[in-house]
């Protein structure tokens, strides 16, 4: 594939865009001239790629669990508040 | 009691309570102590995550989250509707945690953003292909590929690397990563709730993904057994 390296989006570009082209934040011809860029890059494929695994793995840390002496010590607060009113 | 800087007028435009979340308020208003638990169980963890990105140790987190609920609880009759309940919980949290780092002699949170989003070069620039040469700014080797956590039963060090990385982050970076990519919040709730600009939230989330990012490469490319492929 023919590529003009004066005009061609670079990879180290793509990294400094990764985050924003996951959020759509790009301007369209910007977001053009990345996927662009993506279609030939093996390289910058996988670097995206793991940029969206890391960003589902990161929410994996999300818990719900209050520790039961935490949850006992909140239902003191809430109860003294009901009683205050 | 004491004042703290979350009695402020919720910002116009920023989502509204979801059906799920008026039912909250409503059943909290008749003092049920059911709903109460409800939201305990569903923002409490992410209280005290958000808390320790701001203050020293978890038990002041832990006082600052106490702090939270009450203020909740004590606001919830003013509680206008005019954002999520979920993002004026966090803007509580935040005020509150904030005050409180102040107290604790450190400087204000997220006063020094600039230098949090002007820091160097995220990846070593030596990856990259130098200047003036043929191919320059393009990967020097490409980034390994990497094992499956599933598969490798790395999951749960997985986890602690991102822990860890994440502990690692300045705190605006962490706060936002943590409400959006932990917590799943929009962009517009994070910007309300950590009160920073649209500019800065992305800047400091693409600062901290890239971060993590390469601490879990450091990781996951030794899992598959392999480093990077020459170009």
């Amino acid at each position: 594939m023919a590529r003009d390296e004066t005009t061609d989006f670079s990879c180290k570009e793509l990294v400094a865009a990764a985050s924003d082209y996951l959020e759509g934040r790009l301007p369209a011809s910007e977001r053009a001239r990345l996927e662009e860029h993506l279609a030939a890059c093996e390289g910058c494929t996988t670097y995206l790629e793991q940029m969206r695994r890391t960003i589902a793995l990161i929410g994996e840390l999300r818990e719900e669990d209050v520790p039961p002496e935490a949850l006992a010590r909140l239902l003191g607060v809430f109860r003294a508040w009901r009683h205050a009113r | 009691m004491r004042t703290t800087g979350w009695q402020q007028e919720e910002p116009p435009g920023l989502g509204a309570p979801s059906p799920d979340e008026l039912a909250l308020v409503e059943a909290l208003r008749r003092r049920e102590e059911a709903a109460f638990v409800q939201l305990v169980e569903s923002y409490g963890a992410s209280l005290l995550r958000l808390a320790q990105t701001f203050v020293r140790t978890r038990a002041v987190a832990e006082e600052v989250v106490q702090e939270t609920w009450l203020g909740v609880l004590k606001g919830i009759d003013r509680f206008e509707g005019r954002s999520s309940l979920r993002t004026w919980i966090f803007r509580i949290v935040t005020n509150i945690a904030k005050t409180r780092a102040v107290r604790e002699g450190r400087s204000a949170p997220f006063s020094d953003l600039e230098s949090e989003t002007e820091e160097g070069p995220l990846l070593d620039p030596s990856r990259f292909v130098g200047a003036g040469k043929p191919w320059e700014g393009h990967w020097r080797s490409f980034p390994g590929p990497w094992g499956e956590p599933e598969e490798r039963l790395l999951a749960s060090e997985a986890r602690g690397v991102i822990e860890t990385a994440i502990e690692a982050l300045p705190p605006g970076q962490r706060a936002v990563v943590t409400l959006r990519d932990v917590e799943g919040l929009s962009s517009e709730e994070t910007c309300n709730a950590l009160e920073i600009s649209e500019t800065n939230q992305r800047v400091l989330l693409h600062r901290a993904r890239t971060k993590v990012r390469l601490a879990l490469e450091t990781y996951l490319t030794e899992a598959a057994g392999g480093q990077g492929r020459d170009n």
